[in-house]
């Protein structure tokens, strides 16, 4: 087990620059999780982790050895890639095998080794099988069993499940979590899927055109986004947006769009003195919105027109337009509401975040 | 599969592939008769009584005596097995290094390489033989089997390099990299996982340089005048056609008894080939 240490990183393809100054310390028996955006520079990182892609510029420590210029053999690290990369000419036992014969295990080693990883996966019954008699299921065990047995310093993943059908996918999301609970190894994981990356990491870094935009646990990012790409990109149905000016009324400060005038909460209204008059953007998420009752004050209610109800059971998601903009809300599933009609929806004023109209960057 | 009324898949299916076939067997079915139908039905006229182009009453070996008996064919053939293994073998062994270079090795000038290659396939040996035969005197292995086995690599290893290079670039380029991952060198990734991993590709590689360097026929020509010396397809026609006079007989027993070894070498490894061709490689 150990540490990575990422200090300003940068890559370089001939004219392409793919990641900007990367910087991230991932602790030990940490599990990270990249997620972006495809282009992010989130795969490159990772490669670069993995020794597969050069440095162009910047230091990568695994431990406390600076690992640029060492190949990828000797950073005692495992992979588990997107296709699996299984060895189709070796049966499963092979496959799992074959870190440790490149290494010099005895047998009775990678014996014990390969038949307890494979215990722990359930495919103990397959291993003398090759990959294509397997299923997408098994053939993903295999590929952790891999690097399993290898009990190296660092797990490195790159999208591992988006090549499963969506059942799968949350099942398998379900066992790394568990493994990782067991094993306890640092690990780096790659995705573009938001709830992969909520559900897996202990700490999620969220990039975009190759810079960090925010790193934190996953209800940190939910709750306080830095800026308005990572409030959008996480949390499903994605975060609303609208297009305010800042007005002062009274006492109170409003946040002001076609048809929508809500009361901004005193709180983020301290920090937003000097932006009277100007335009900023309002965040309010789905959840954050429900149907306006009639004790409902107007300073937190608005008009909207129901466009789409998606009845989910649980819930029914309403795309509406509202305030010049696409809205999507989720209400309780009692709600019984017709396209074209016309409703009020209430936001729940603790939920409502804003944004710099210039960077972008939360108030 | 044709699907529809049973006259639709005769039409459609049946009668095509038929006439396919015997376009396709034909050759070979005249070779068959020939080398088995007696001199005396052989030079019949055709407006005789008794004319049966298809087929023979009287079959006789007497050909196949012949050809084993008056020339030298058992040394022919000899001749092109070595020919066609040695330069077989050496044109595989450069194609595969090169092929996996040039496709997986990101060096500059890379694509210009592997162009460069391709084009020096596509100049015509009927061009090519005349400097070669001036560079094969000049080290002496005029009339050995050296002047082919060290020519032949000049057409085979472009070609095999490009087959290589094409089937290297279907295969996963994360395999390799899982198993530098996995503590290999990249020296041990190509030996343990790209080439078993290759294998049908190099099966098909061998397979064509093997047929190519067995039937090639002009620098065989030009490079060897000894009879003793000389490979089947040369052998048969030099030495079965003189002048104007064509040993009919003999000479197509020469050729199919010739084109018995490719016929078996792609029986074979019918399967890798074509799988080799398809290029399906499968995780």
């Amino acid at each position: 087990m150990a540490t990575v240490t990422i200090r300003q990183v940068h890559k370089h393809y001939d004219d392409f620059h793919a990641v900007k100054g990367v910087s991230l310390d991932i602790k030990d028996h940490e599990f990270i999780v990249l997620v972006g955006p495809s282009g992010c520079g989130k795969t490159t990182t990772l490669r670069m982790v993995a020794g597969l892609e050069s440095i162009t510029e910047g230091q990568i420590l695994i431990g406390n050895t600076v690992v640029n210029d060492l190949p990828p053999m000797d950073r005692d690290i495992a992979m588990v890639f997107q296709n699996y990369a299984l060895y189709p000419h070796m049966s499963v036992y092979d496959n799992m095998a074959f870190g440790l014969k490149m290494r010099k295990f005895d047998r009775d080693e990678i014996r014990k080794r390969v038949e307890n990883a494979a215990g722990i996966l359930g495919i103990t019954e397959h291993l003398m099988r090759k990959p294509r008699q397997l299923s997408g299921g098994q053939r993903q065990r295999v590929a952790l069993g891999r690097a399993i047995v290898r009990n190296p310093q660092v797990f490195l993943f790159d999208e591992p499940l988006s090549n499963l059908d969506a059942k799968l996918r949350v099942q398998m999301r379900v066992e790394l979590k568990k493994l990782h609970q067991r094993l306890a190894t640092t690990s780096i994981y790659v995705t573009h899927d938001q709830v992969e990356a909520m559900t897996l990491g202990d700490r999620v870094v969220v990039m975009k055109d190759g810079i960090i935009q925010q790193v934190g646990e996953p209800l940190e990012l939910y709750n306080n986004p830095a800026n308005k790409y990572v409030a959008g990109f996480i949390g499903s149905p994605a975060m609303n947006f609208a297009d305010v000016t800042v007005r002062e009324s009274g006492s109170a400060l409003f946040a002001e769009g076609p048809g929508l005038k809500i009361r901004i909460p005193e709180a983020i209204a301290a920090r937003m003195g000097n932006l009277k008059d100007r335009p900023a953007t309002l965040g309010i998420r789905p959840e954050d919105l429900r149907m306006a009752g009639d004790g409902d004050s107007p300073d937190i209610t608005f008009d909207a027109v129901v466009e789409v109800a998606e009845q989910l059971g649980s819930e029914i998601i309403l795309d509406v337009s509202a305030a010049g903009a696409q809205m999507v809300a989720s209400v309780e599933p009692t709600v019984r509401v017709k396209p074209q009609q016309k409703i009020k929806l209430a936001v729940n004023s603790a939920g409502l975040r804003f944004f710099r109209a210039d960077t972008e960057a939360a108030i | 599969m044709i699907e529809g009324s049973i006259w639709r898949r005769w039409v459609f299916f049946r009668l095509p592939v038929a006439v396919f076939l015997i376009f396709l067997l034909f050759p070979f079915y005249w070779m068959i008769i020939t080398t088995f139908r007696p001199d005396g039905e052989l030079y019949r006229p055709w407006r005789a009584a008794n004319y049966t182009p298809f087929w023979t009453w009287n079959p006789t070996t007497a050909h196949l005596k012949y050809l084993f008996g008056e020339t030298t064919f058992m040394m022919w053939m000899w001749n092109t097995t070595f020919i066609a293994v040695v330069s077989t073998a050496i044109s595989l062994v450069c194609g595969v290094l090169a092929g996996y270079a040039l496709s997986r090795l990101n060096f500059k000038l890379a694509g210009l390489l592997g162009t460069v290659i391709f084009v020096t396939y596509l100049v015509p040996q009927t061009l090519l033989f005349i400097p070669l035969s001036e560079i094969i005197n000049n080290y002496r292995i005029g009339d050995t089997p050296w002047a082919l086995i060290l020519t032949y690599p000049t057409f085979l290893i472009p070609f095999c390099t490009w087959l290589m290079m094409g089937y290297f670039k279907a295969i996963p380029k994360e395999l390799e990299e899982c198993a530098r991952i996995d503590g290999a060198s990249r020296w041990q990734a190509m030996l343990y996982i790209i080439i078993p991993v290759a294998v049908p590709g190099i099966l098909s590689a061998m397979i064509f340089a093997f047929t190519l360097s067995w039937n090639e026929f002009i620098y065989a020509l030009v490079f060897l005048s000894s009879p003793e010396q000389k490979t089947v397809p040369v052998g048969v026609v030099s030495e079965l056609i003189r002048g104007d006079v064509f040993f009919w007989g003999p000479l197509m027993a020469g050729a199919l008894l010739g084109s018995i070894p490719v016929a078996i070498a792609y029986s074979f490894f019918v399967e890798h080939y074509v799988s080799g061709l398809t290029g399906s490689v499968k995780g």
